[in-house]
């Protein structure tokens, strides 16, 4: 049958630690499960996509791992350190420290489906604010670096402008930058391209693919599977809360063990051929 | 209150005389009034309950009671009291000018809350979850992202209180103040001419007028991202909903 989810971790590195390491990790919304169990690690793989119908969990996990969801178990490590939290009196979870949680949260930059940018500032505002106000980066040094990743997303002569005069696809490329200019250990990407008109996908694509080409750490909750397929160290296939295959992204997509994910990729298929 | 025309010649300038009371005290309720509403909205949006009953019992209680009735516990029943008239409030609490002061400021800190309140929920949760996820504490989140949104959300129908509570000064002229409305009705009983209460609108009608342009010119300024791109000019579709 499949892999069970709580076995992810290989041989760990040799000296550094992953950049992201999530154990074990339980979600559940009132009577409902959302997450059984499902641990991850960046160890072996520098960009890790994460795929399975909807309501699988893979938004959910994401959100866990950056606490905008707080877990009612499992462990999440960022460089090695572990994000501490408490049992509250009725048994869930709460973070123990929540500057210990922003501190982690700067270094976990984060791509929303909504794009989720700050309606009141321009492009470039939106770039600046966080460095500025979260890591004290001088203003002037601030604006240059946000100038040249603009520049690289291909939304600098855009940089005045408001958050509502531009397309989705400028949007998303400005979220992109924006969370790239707190030079992240870890990208999350949630449903980057979700939400956008099919003629817009593939210019957001086109940036990812280029982050991932550069090495980047970043894991991608995605229903574009042949983007996953080609730009993935690692593949997981998540299906009501649990991992039920996981592997190189020729392995989940060429020979899936799994016969859930033989499903789901066979209703996929004539979606993914779409691009 | 400074006299503007000590020894006025026209009815106008009689009536002027009573302006700075009508300024200062709608000028001082508001402004006292808008940092506590803001620390009341917070109160009734806290996750403790207890907390937000308290805010809103506040609410309800200088809401759904007349301010003239509101002004008239506040001068005449306060000093009732023993301990109100032993306690450090007192060289205040005697004096009507502060007790015009205090109510004007209570009530509008109940209504203005309820404008800031409706502002802070407006602010999409999307951008609050962004900010969470750069790093960003409640305390950066809410000055950079929340408030500068639900401030400029809550322009509109804070211009409406504005303007009321410029209106509601008239009140204080029942506790001995001698605002703009008491002089004109002390006038108007003097000369049995209607003429003093009808400058006395005149006077209301201009400090309206510019209360509500220089809203009008806040609201512009703080919406860039709701003009159009180049022309600098208000998209047509958005004057409609911001007229609602």
């Amino acid at each position: 049958m499949a892999i069970a989810g709580a076995q992810t971790t290989e041989a760990p590195s040799a000296s550094s630690p992953p950049m992201l390491e999530v154990t074990d990790l339980h979600k559940r919304f009132g009577d409902l499960e959302v997450l059984k169990g499902v641990s991850l690690s960046t160890a072996n793989s520098n960009v890790i996509s994460m795929i399975g119908a909807s309501g699988s969990g893979k938004s959910t996990f994401l959100r866990c791992i950056n606490l905008l969801e707080t877990p009612n178990a499992g462990e999440v490590r960022v460089d090695g350190e572990l994000i501490k939290m408490v049992t509250t009196r009725d048994g869930s979870l709460k973070p123990a420290d929540i500057s210990q949680v922003d501190r982690i949260r700067s270094r976990l930059a984060m791509v929303f489906q909504s794009f989720n940018l700050w309606t009141h500032m321009t492009v470039l505002e939106n770039v600046i604010e966080a460095p500025v106000h979260v890591l004290g980066v001088p203003k002037r040094e601030a604006i240059e670096k946000a100038e040249a990743l603009l520049d690289k997303v291909g939304i600098v002569d855009k940089r005045d402008q408001y958050p509502a005069h531009l397309s989705g696809g400028q949007q998303q490329r400005c979220a992109i930058a924006r969370a790239l200019a707190m030079e992240p250990s870890v990208m999350l990407f949630d449903e980057p391209t979700s939400a956008l008109d099919p003629e817009l996908v593939g210019e957001v694509l086109r940036v990812m693919r280029r982050l991932a080409e550069e090495g980047r750490t970043m894991v991608i909750v995605t229903h574009e599977m042949r983007f996953a397929r080609e730009v993935s160290d690692e593949v997981v296939f998540l299906h009501e809360g649990r991992i039920e295959e996981q592997g190189p992204p020729a392995q989940v997509f060429g020979n899936p063990v799994s016969d859930r994910c033989r499903q789901f990729l066979a209703t996929t298929e004539g979606a993914a051929a779409g691009h | 209150m400074t006299t503007l025309f000590d020894h006025p010649d026209n009815t106008w300038e009689l009536i002027a005389n009573g302006l700075p009371w009508t300024l200062s005290l709608a000028g001082g309720s508001l402004a006292l009034g808008f940092f506590l509403a803001i620390g009341l909205a917070l109160v009734r949006l806290s996750p403790f309950r207890p907390l937000q009953w308290v805010a809103y019992a506040y609410v309800y209680l200088f809401r759904s009671t007349p301010l003239l009735v509101q002004i008239f516990l506040i001068y005449y029943g306060l000093g009732q009291f023993e301990a109100v008239q032993k306690s450090f409030m007192w060289p205040f609490l005697r004096e009507a000018h502060w007790c015009a002061v205090l109510a004007l400021t209570l009530n509008t800190t109940a209504y203005t809350s309820e404008i800031i309140r409706g502002g802070l929920l407006a602010v999409p949760w999307g951008q609050v979850e962004a900010a969470k996820a750069c790093g960003m504490g409640m305390g950066l989140r809410f000055r950079r992202v929340v408030f500068p949104q639900a401030i400029r959300q809550a322009l509109p129908a804070y211009g409406n209180e504005i303007v009321l509570m410029v209106k509601s000064t008239s009140l204080v002229s029942t506790i001995t103040i001698l605002d703009m409305t008491l002089i004109a009705r002390k006038e108007t009983s003097a000369t049995f001419s209607i003429e003093p209460l009808f400058i006395a609108a005149v006077f209301y009608l201009v400090i309206n007028f510019l209360a509500t342009r220089a809203v009008m010119w806040l609201e512009y300024r703080m919406s860039p991202d709701l003009r159009e791109a180049r022309t600098g000019k208000t998209l047509p579709d958005q004057d409609v909903v911001r007229a609602h």
